[in-house]
C-alpha cells in the first residue's frame, strides 16, 4: 500500500533554523522540560491505536517541532541536492531531526558506540568514488557517483528507519529506485540475488579493526527485493548529500527491513545466482537472518522486536510488521517467518 | 568520639563517587546533553555505574589487605549500597520505559532474553543483601551473615555477562570489567603476604 502524500513538504529553506540559534540551548531544554512532564504525566507514551494505524494520519506533524528546531538544522554546509519528485512514506509522521539521524549511527567501521562514527567519519574519501557492477549480467561496468547526485531524477522519499536494536527513527532520504539503476546493468536470468559490498580501508577507517567482524562489510538482497520500488539507492538525506557517518556517498534504505541490510558506502555491486554471505549473519545466525524483514512476532534474543523507541519519544510503540510496507508482503508468501528470519 | 581523619576523607571521597553520576545526569538533563536516545543513555550510564561503584566495594577488602587500613572496610557497605540503589536505578528506568511495569513483560523477557535473564538475577542476589546490610540483620545472622554476603560474588560476576551478552560486536568493555572483577577477586584470595600477617582483620566479614 502505497499512499503517497503531496508537498507541503516540511523542510522549506526558510525553516531551516540557523546554526548560531540551534545551538541556543535553552531551547532544548524547554523541549526537555517538557519530556519531563510528558513522563510525570504519562503523555509521552506512544498511543498504541496510533501506532497500528500510523499510514491513516495525514498530517504533516513536522510543522510542530519546526517551531522548535527545525528537522534540517546542522544539515548546512553539505552541497544541496536537486529532488525531482517528493514522496511522503512514513505516515505523515514527523521526521527526526537531522542533529539526531546524524549523530547516532551504527557504522563500526569509524567506531562501535552510537556517537564515534559521527566524530570519526571525516576521515572517509568520498569523491571521486567509483561502483563497479559485476556478476551475472550483460553489461557489468562502473557507476560514478556524480553521476548519481546529479542525475535528473533524484526523489526525496521519507521511511520510516528501523534498527534491530529496537529504535527507530524517520529520514527524508534522497536517492534513486535501486532497480533503475542495477537495469543499466541489464541481469541475466542467473542473476538471483544481488550482493553488495562497502569500502574498506585501514588507513581511513583505522577502528574498523574492532569492529568485531570481518570487513569490509557485506550485504545481499533476493533479486526481487532489490528490484522493488522501494528499495532506494541513496545520496542524500534532509534535501543534501549524505554526511559520511550515514553512508556517504552511497547507501542502500531497505525501509522494510532492519537498519543493517541498507549496506553504507557502497563500492561494490554483484549479480550472483546463490545467496550471498552477509556480515552479521554470518557472526551471528541465529539472531541475523539474510532476509531480516521487519516483523514485531518473530523473536529476537537480545531486543523484543515487538516495540520500538523512536529517537526523541522515551517510550516504545508498537512495531509494524514489515516496518508498516505491506505492499512487500507479496515478496514472501508461503515462507516461514521464522525460519527464513 | 571523633571520627578519625582517615576515615573521614574516605566517607568524603566514597561519597562523591557514589553522587556523582546524579551529579553528571542532573547536569545532563538541564543541557539537554542525554543524547538522541535518552533512555538507551540513562540505561547504559546507570547500568555502567553501577558496576564500577560494585566493583570499588568489592575492591575494599584488598585495599585494606595491602594497606593494613581498616578504614577501607568501613566504607565497603557505604559502597556496595550506593551500587545497589544504582542497580535500583538501572532497573527501573528499563521497567519504566521498556516495560511500562507490565509484569507479563518482565516475565517474557527475564525468559526470553538472557542477558536480562542474567541481570535480573544479579539484581535477585543483591536484594537480600542490601536488606541485612544494617547492624542489627549482622547481629542476628552471626556467622551466616558472611556466607550469605559472599553472594555478592556471584551478582557481580552476573553483572558483568550482562553487560557481555548485551553488546553485539566489540566486546572490548564488558571484558575489561570482568578482567577487573577477576583481578578483585584474585587480589583478595587467601595467600600468604611477605612481612605481614596474612589476615589482619580476621574479625571482619568479607
Amino acid at each position: 500500500m502505497l499512499i503517497r502524500i503531496p508537498p507541503p513538504h516540511p523542510i522549506r529553506s526558510s525553516e531551516i533554523t540557523p546554526e548560531r540559534v540551534h545551538d541556543d540551548r535553552r531551547r532544548l531544554v524547554a523541549q526537555l522540560g517538557l519530556s519531563a512532564v510528558a513522563l510525570v504525566t504519562g503523555c509521552g507514551r506512544s498511543d498504541d491505536a496510533q501506532a497500528e494505524r500510523p499510514q491513516a494520519s495525514t498530517e504533516i506533524a513536522a510543522t510542530d517541532s519546526a517551531s522548535t528546531v527545525a528537522p534540517a538544522a546542522g544539515s548546512e554546509g553539505r552541497a544541496a541536492l536537486n529532488v525531482a519528485k517528493r514522496s511522503e512514506l512514513a505516515g505523515g509522521e514527523t521526521l527526526t531531526p537531522f542533529m539526531d539521524v546524524s549523530t547516532y549511527n551504527n557504522y563500526y567501521e569509524f567506531g562501535t558506540s552510537k556517537d564515534q562514527p559521527a566524530r570519526n567519519a571525516h576521515t572517509l574519501k568520498t569523491r571521486p568514488w567509483m561502483v563497479t557492477v559485476d556478476g551475472e549480467c550483460e553489461s557489468p561496468g562502473q557507476l560514478g557517483i556524480e553521476d548519481l547526485v546529479n542525475a535528473s531524477t533524484l526523489e526525496e522519499r521519507v521511511y520510516r528507519f528501523r534498527c534491530v536494536e529496537a529504535w527507530s527513527m524517520v529520514v527524508p532520504w534522497v536517492g534513486i529506485a535501486l532497480s533503475d539503476v542495477l537495469a543499466r546493468f541489464k541481469p541475466t536470468s542467473k542473476a538471483k540475488y544481488v550482493a553488495f559490498e562497502t569500502f574498506y580501508d585501514r588507513q581511513q577507517m583505522p577502528l574498523g579493526r574492532w569492529a568485531g567482524f570481518e570487513l569490509p562489510y557485506v550485504e545481499g538482497l533476493r533479486i526481487d527485493e532489490a528490484m522493488h520500488p522501494l528499495t532506494l539507492l541513496t545520496v542524500g538525506m534532509y534535501g543534501r548529500v549524505l554526511p559520511n557517518q550515514n553512508g556517504a556517498p552511497l547507501r542502500l534504505v531497505v525501509p522494510w527491513k532492519y537498519g543493517y541490510k541498507s549496506i553504507k558506502s557502497i563500492v561494490r555491486v554483484r549479480f550472483v545466482e546463490k545467496e550471498p554471505p552477509t556480515t552479521w549473519n554470518i557472526l551471528q545466525p541465529e539472531e541475523y537472518g539474510f532476509y531480516s524483514n521487519v516483523n514485531p512476532a518473530v523473536s529476537h534474543p537480545r531486543w523484543s522486536q515487538s516495540g520500538e523507541r523512536r529517537l526523541g519519544e522515551l517510550f516504545k510503540r508498537k512495531t509494524l510488521l514489515y516496518n508498516g510496507y505491506t505492499e512487500v508482503a507479496s515478496l514472501y508468501t508461503g515462507m516461514d517467518p521464522v525460519k527464513f528470519h | 568520639m571523633a571520627v578519625p581523619r582517615a576515615l573521614l576523607g574516605l566517607r568524603l571521597a566514597a561519597w562523591s563517587l557514589a553522587l556523582y553520576p546524579a551529579a553528571e545526569l542532573a547536569w545532563r538533563l538541564t543541557h539537554a546533553a542525554l543524547g538522541p536516545n535518552p533512555v538507551e543513555f540513562l540505561e547504559r550510564y546507570t547500568g555502567l555505574w553501577s558496576l564500577r561503584l560494585l566493583l570499588v566495594a568489592l575492591a575494599m577488602t584488598p585495599l585494606r589487605r595491602f594497606t593494613g587500613r581498616v578504614e577501607f572496610v568501613q566504607i565497603r557497605r557505604l559502597l556496595g549500597l550506593w551500587a545497589f540503589a544504582w542497580i535500583c536505578v538501572h532497573f527501573a528506568v528499563f521497567l519504566t520505559f521498556d516495560l511500562e511495569w507490565s509484569p507479563a513483560k518482565l516475565v517474557e523477557e527475564v525468559a526470553e532474553r538472557t542477558y536480562i535473564t542474567l541481570g535480573f538475577t544479579g539484581w535477585l542476589l543483591l536484594l537480600p543483601l542490601a536488606i541485612t546490610s544494617t547492624r542489627g540483620w549482622q547481629r542476628r545472622l552471626g556467622r551466616r551473615w558472611k556466607s550469605l554476603h559472599r553472594l555478592v560474588w556471584p551478582a557481580v560476576w552476573l553483572g558483568g555477562l550482562h553487560f557481555l551478552w548485551l553488546v553485539k560486536s566489540d566486546h572490548r568493555e564488558p571484558l575489561a570489567y570482568l578482567a577487573i572483577t577477576a583481578l578483585v577477586l584474585l587480589l583478595r584470595a587467601p595467600w600468604p603476604l611477605r612481612g605481614r600477617k596474612a589476615d589482619p582483620g580476621k574479625r571482619l566479614p568479607a
